[in-house]
């Protein structure tokens, strides 16, 4: 299960809807029971509709900050701008990788009908398990 | 040269659950070359077996990413703290 503050669940629809025509990305920091404190929008340095690419210098600096804050990185969330809230053959490919943590969350944010719709994964060998979000008020620092 | 490694959270299970440990070299490379020899459990981890970095790793030196750098050419000097982080991506 992924616990998102208001805040942050706002804070995530925001940054993806500013960032349209294109994809956006960020990362979330949090504990290991899927508790998310703090978001790190970040820059898409893919600038691609279809494609994304979390800045890397600004990636080591949320891991830093996040760090500071007692916390870590979770999970990663990204913009799909004309597709459903499901990781891609693509977003399976890069949470395979052999630095890839499965303990993280993967959030998608469709933008293709009217109003945003936030889902969350985990990928784990490749097999997409979806969990539940729980969006919730008074939980972020 | 001696500088500070910090490991991302799947490779620290290599060197017994620390997030930072030491390595030696003059280059990104020969850091991750020595880094590879003392945990072996890392070998092939962050550089392919021609020696190149994997396309799915950062590796930094202090604040800056050694792809706009030198790459594994990059010189590091004591004190350095290199980074290694799995890089984010998809689509």
């Amino acid at each position: 299960m992924l616990k998102l503050p208001t805040e942050v669940y706002t804070q995530i629809l925001g940054h993806c809807l500013s960032g349209l025509p294109e994809e956006a990305c960020g990362l979330l920091a949090g504990d290991r029971d899927g508790h998310v404190s703090v978001c790190f929008p970040t820059k898409n340095i893919a600038a691609s509709a279809k494609l994304y690419t979390v800045d890397p210098r600004e990636h080591l600096q949320a891991e830093r900050e996040a760090e500071k804050l007692g916390l870590e990185i979770i999970g990663v969330f990204h913009s799909h701008t004309h597709t459903d809230a499901y990781p891609s053959p693509t977003d399976v490919e890069q949470a395979s990788t052999p630095l890839s943590n499965p303990l993280w969350h993967y959030v998608l944010v469709s933008l293709r009908d009217t109003h945003p719709t936030l889902r969350s994964y985990r990928i784990v060998d490749r097999q997409i398990e979806e969990e539940s979000v729980v969006v919730e008020p008074h939980l972020g620092r | 040269m001696s500088v500070e490694v910090r490991l991302p959270t799947v490779l620290r299970s290599h060197a017994g659950g620390q997030t930072a440990v030491s390595a030696n070299g003059t280059t990104i490379g020969e850091v991750l070359a020595d880094l590879a020899k003392t945990y072996p459990g890392m070998a092939g981890q962050v550089l392919t077996d021609d020696g190149n970095l994997h396309r799915f790793v950062n590796v930094y030196v202090n604040d800056d990413d050694v792809r706009y750098l030198d790459q594994l050419d990059t010189k590091v000097v004591d004190g350095d703290t290199v980074s290694i982080l799995p890089a984010v991506a998809g689509g």
